[in-house]
């Protein structure tokens, strides 16, 4: 039988595969001084994928390709939407940083765009192999981009250490896998879940989610598997942490949303057990130590760093709330669950993105990543002050910008979920919302109560490019908060 | 549209559009700033005053200018917003008392001067106060109710005294806890109580079912976090620390602000959110709510009375007023819920007042150190009055706004709703009244330290102003309603009694 392929739903991938190699050529073609064009058809061809995008929505129909490992729905388009925005967003942070810092241009975009293409690709995989050959293109492009900086110590420590874990993360996952495999006779997700609800799990099954969850947890640096990300985040090039701390985490949160809802949920919620303990475990250790280790960091990319472990502990409350319910026959919620880690992920990429923009922006003039030279930013940039503290608060989870939305249909389905392990999940979800303002706020003390401490007290320059990342990000944190509706397909969200 | 539909979203989000504009005006023009400040916040006042006069009051037990729109639908949140005969004085007193606090800033900014984010950040937070009191959507008010948290943390951080960063740090941190706790209880009331129409974040339809389907353990776990996050605005004894560093270090404007209204939206709660949708829950808590609020009122007297500074003072003042608050709210009765809202009104005027003035003695003297203070009447008869006077109604002499708020707490205690404990209350009613010789006490004493006597060496040839155009223009509505209020006290029951009966119904009270 002849695979059927569906041009339309691939349209995007294909438009975005088809950029990376032109990146890639015209890089090798296009004189150095001229290297800026490279960067515009890195982000003409990422808008230009978003256009499928939008016209398969339209359509509203769901596709699926090669016996259903490859699905194009809502819930597929909307994280390729937010792939996609996201990289247009890290293009434009990466532009100047790129130029100015007379790294390698056109190889920076080709990285970028392909470890684009993996997330875009892990939206629609619905199968283990697919899902497997998607992190590895999203994670060894990453590995040369943490290194980029390649005369600078620090960085390569990055690269390689980022390199090692991810290996290893990558060797136990696939163990596990194979361990599915032989249980399941099939990496169809959708044969997992059947064979689940009718063999019922045993204990090998345990071992095999065990292994996979260990390995994606690598990926989202879930705590205790997070020691490498404020590491490989300080000695990263900037953009580059913004990239992987949002889409290259984002992209490892879509694997689990994968397996775990499509492939561990069974039918109807039966293979949950084997599973909700881990998660809920890996969501409490990760937003008390993650928020623990931020209290003590002075350097902001490191604070960010451990902010981004809690958030990813967040994320995974719905996770832990989604199995729980499950456990105890309630399998309506998963719904509400799924939307809320998928809504989380949005708010969070544009918030943090919008972070990292700002800490881009004032490190050109301040060259130091210290938040101590945020010292009166508020008296020397008025604007970019208080873009950080809409930044901030919405980490924060500070209403009305976006960031209380995603806490709200966080907290939302533990309380749904219920029962001891639920309500007691988010208690410690909340108290930790609580710790994290307590750093987020040591960035705006030092921006509005502090005097500058630089000689120079002219309001800092922002490039074309950083301003529009910030507009972007800025905007989506300000009016989600205010309208969430905006997010009502997103959060309506089955799987 | 008809004016009654627009009305209230108008007086919400008329000061946002103002901050808006102010953002975007150089810092350079000052005055324009002020201007455009002064005639948004003048504007929403009026936009009250035309609800004040468009309100029926026959009806104030009802819901009134109701607005219910579709909002949030993927969680089943709407945009509800109304007003019945509680929200309306407090709708009225903020209003009311930003313009003052904008009037009275005029050409007293405190340092770093900067008017524009300073006026920005008050139009922000009357966004806030406004809205928590016209919300009638759960997740609505949890809304409002954490915008003012932001803006009151800059103002204290920014322009605040010496201490500013540990005192503002320290409000934020935690009246945050509280409301992530009162937000999970919401989330509760959500999924939990059994409303006819499914499950809703819908105020009216919650305070209708009255908690119906909860078991008593349940609706008692989802009272606590209710209570944490409205006891901690109040804020009760035990969470009362960040009261007084938050008011001490605040400027003038912001302690005003915080006194009058902010302190308000935490016992607004309990009577609009906590007791009519968890009344079983509340009875179970009243007689420990009742006990903490004496614990209060003693508490705060003696803390008065061990102060040296003018301001920390008044700021543990304003605890024991807020017990005799709590106390009124903690009997479940008509007559004492009647007295708690009357007692919020009067507390912001006097208070307010209270801290302007400690605010122009700071302005004059440069230090609020009691000790060092002395003779106000001598060098600055008028504020010295102002000061006699506020600090009689304060400690509730009859005749003025204080009074009606304390004495009718007090003698509420005597008999509470059925269910409750009557000797407990009767025993809290004795330790109240107590509370109030305390309060003559301590407020006796300040008035005589800062007002009496003659001038200090250090002071004696200091050049004081007396009270200014720009205090008298702030102060004097504050001060005309104190004593209007205090003699015609049913301005207010009249308004407060039908929504406040309703209420108070549920209990048999």
């Amino acid at each position: 039988m002849n695979p059927v392929f569906d041009w339309h739903a691939l349209a995007p991938d294909i438009i975005l595969a088809a950029t990376v190699l032109l990146t890639l050529v015209a890089s090798f073609v296009i004189p150095e001084r001229d290297a800026t064009l490279v960067s515009r058809i890195a982000a003409i061809g990422v808008l230009a994928a978003l256009v499928p995008i939008v016209t398969l929505a339209n359509d509203g129909s769901d596709r699926a390709m090669f016996d259903g490992a490859y699905a194009v729905d809502d819930y597929a388009l909307a994280l390729k939407a937010f792939f996609l925005v996201a990289a247009y967003v890290t293009i434009l942070l990466s532009i100047d940083y790129i130029q100015e810092g007379d790294y390698y241009r056109g190889e920076f975009y080709f990285l970028l765009l392909a470890s684009v293409l993996g997330m875009s690709v892990m939206a629609s995989a619905r199968d283990l192999i697919t899902m497997f050959i998607a992190l590895e293109t999203i994670s060894i492009p990453t590995f040369v981009l943490a290194a980029y900086r390649k005369h600078d110590r620090v960085s390569n420590e990055a690269g390689v250490k980022y390199y090692v874990i991810g290996v290893l993360s990558s060797a136990l996952m696939l163990y596990g896998m194979s361990l599915i495999f032989g249980y399941a006779g099939s990496t169809l997700l959708s044969d997992i879940s059947a064979r689940i609800t009718s063999e019922g799990a045993p204990p090998l099954l345990a071992v095999a989610v065990f292994l996979s969850l260990a390995g994606f947890a690598f990926k989202v640096s879930a705590v205790p598997f997070h020691f490498w990300a404020p590491d490989t985040y300080e000695g990263a090039p900037t953009p580059v942490t913004a990239f992987l701390s949002v889409s290259s985490k984002a992209g490892g949160f879509v694997a689990l949303l994968n397996i775990l809802f499509f492939g561990f949920y069974g039918v109807s919620g039966a293979g949950t057990d084997l599973w909700w303990p881990v998660v809920w475990v890996l969501a409490v250790a990760s937003m008390s130590l993650g928020n623990l280790a931020a209290l003590r960091q002075t350097n902001i990319v490191r604070m960010l760093a451990y902010s981004s472990v809690a958030q990813g502990g967040f994320m995974l409350v719905p996770f832990a709330a989604a199995g729980i319910a499950g456990a105890k026959g309630d399998f309506g919620q998963a719904d509400t669950a799924f939307g809320a880690v998928v809504i989380y992920l949005l708010v969070y990429g544009a918030m943090n993105l919008g972070a990292f923009a700002v800490v881009i922006a004032a490190a050109r003039r301040t060259r130091s990543a210290e938040i101590s030279s945020f010292a009166g930013l508020f008296q020397t940039s008025p604007a970019l002050a208080v873009l950080m503290t809409i930044f901030m608060a919405s980490l924060a989870g500070v209403p009305p910008l976006a960031g209380w939305f995603a806490k709200f249909v966080m907290f939302q389905a533990a309380i749904e979920a219920g029962g001891a392990w639920g309500v007691t999940l988010a208690v410690v979800a909340g108290v930790n919302s609580v710790i994290a303002f307590f750093y987020y706020a040591g960035v705006m003390r030092q921006m509005w109560f502090k005097d500058p401490v630089a000689e120079d007290l002219r309001e800092i320059e922002v490039p074309y490019a950083l301003t529009g990342a910030l507009a972007i990000t800025a905007a989506v944190t300000l009016v989600v908060g205010v309208y969430p509706q905006l997010f009502a397909r997103v959060g309506e969200l089955a799987f | 549209m008809e004016w009654s539909e627009w009305a209230l979203s108008l007086a919400v989000f008329l000061p946002g559009v103002g901050a808006l504009i102010v953002m975007l005006i150089p810092r350079a023009e000052e005055q324009l700033i002020k201007w455009v400040a002064l005639l948004t916040t003048l504007g929403t006042l009026g936009v009250v005053i035309g609800i004040l006069a468009d309100f029926d009051y026959d009806r104030s037990g009802e819901l009134q200018f109701q607005v219910d729109n579709r909002w949030i639908d993927v969680i089943n949140s709407r945009y509800h917003v109304a007003i019945d005969g509680i929200s309306l004085p407090l709708l009225a007193l903020s209003a009311f008392v930003t313009v003052l606090c904008v009037v009275y800033s005029w050409n007293h900014f405190p340092e770093p001067h900067n008017p524009k984010a300073f006026l920005a950040l008050m139009l922000v937070l009357e966004v806030g106060m406004n809205g928590t009191f016209v919300a009638q959507d759960l997740i609505l008010f949890f809304v409002f109710f954490e915008i003012v948290l932001l803006p009151m943390f800059f103002m204290i951080g920014v322009w605040g005294g010496p201490n500013r960063e540990y005192a503002s740090i320290k409000f934020f941190l935690f009246t945050l806890f509280g409301s992530a706790m009162m937000l999970l209880s919401f989330l509760a009331l959500y999924f939990k109580v059994d409303v006819p129409g499914g499950n809703t974040f819908d105020m009216v339809a919650l305070s209708d079912a009255a908690g119906a389907g909860l078991t008593q353990g349940t609706a008692s776990l989802i009272f606590a976090g209710l209570f944490l996050g409205f006891a901690i605005k109040v804020p009760m004894f035990p969470f009362h620390t960040w009261l007084p560093d938050a008011h001490t270090e605040a400027p003038t404007v912001g302690s005003v602000l915080l006194a009058a209204i902010l302190l308000k939206l935490g016992t607004y709660g309990f009577v609009r959110i906590a007791l009519p949708m968890l009344p079983d829950a509340a009875e179970d808590w009243a007689p420990w709510i009742g006990l903490l609020a004496v614990i209060g009122i003693i508490y705060g007297a003696l803390g008065c009375l061990a102060q040296t500074d003018m301001k920390r003072l008044i700021a543990f003042s304003s605890v024991a007023h807020m017990g005799f608050v709590m106390l009124g709210i903690a009997t479940l009765t008509d007559f004492g819920i009647n007295a708690a809202i009357f007692g919020m009104v009067a507390h912001g005027l006097i208070t307010g007042m209270l801290f302007f003035l400690a605010g122009s003695v700071q302005h004059n003297f440069h230090t609020r150190e009691l000790s060092r203070l002395g003779g106000l009447l001598v060098q600055a008869p008028k504020m010295g009055w102002i000061l006699g006077f506020c600090a009689m109604a304060s400690l509730g002499l009859p005749g003025l706004a204080g009074f009606w708020g304390e004495f009718p707490a007090i003698l509420s205690a005597f008999s509470p709703a059925e269910g409750l404990p009557e000797e407990t209350f009767r025993t809290y009613m004795v330790v109240a009244a107590v509370g109030t010789v305390f309060a003559a006490g301590y407020l006796l004493w300040m008035l005589q330290k800062v007002a009496f006597g003659t001038p200090k060496p250090e002071f004696e040839h200091a050049h004081i102003h007396d009270v200014n155009a720009f205090e008298w223009t702030a102060w004097v509505p504050m001060l005309v309603l104190i004593l209007v209020l205090g003699i015609f006290p049913n301005l207010l029951f009249g308004v407060t009694d039908d929504a406040v009966t309703q209420i108070a119904n549920v209990f048999g009270g």
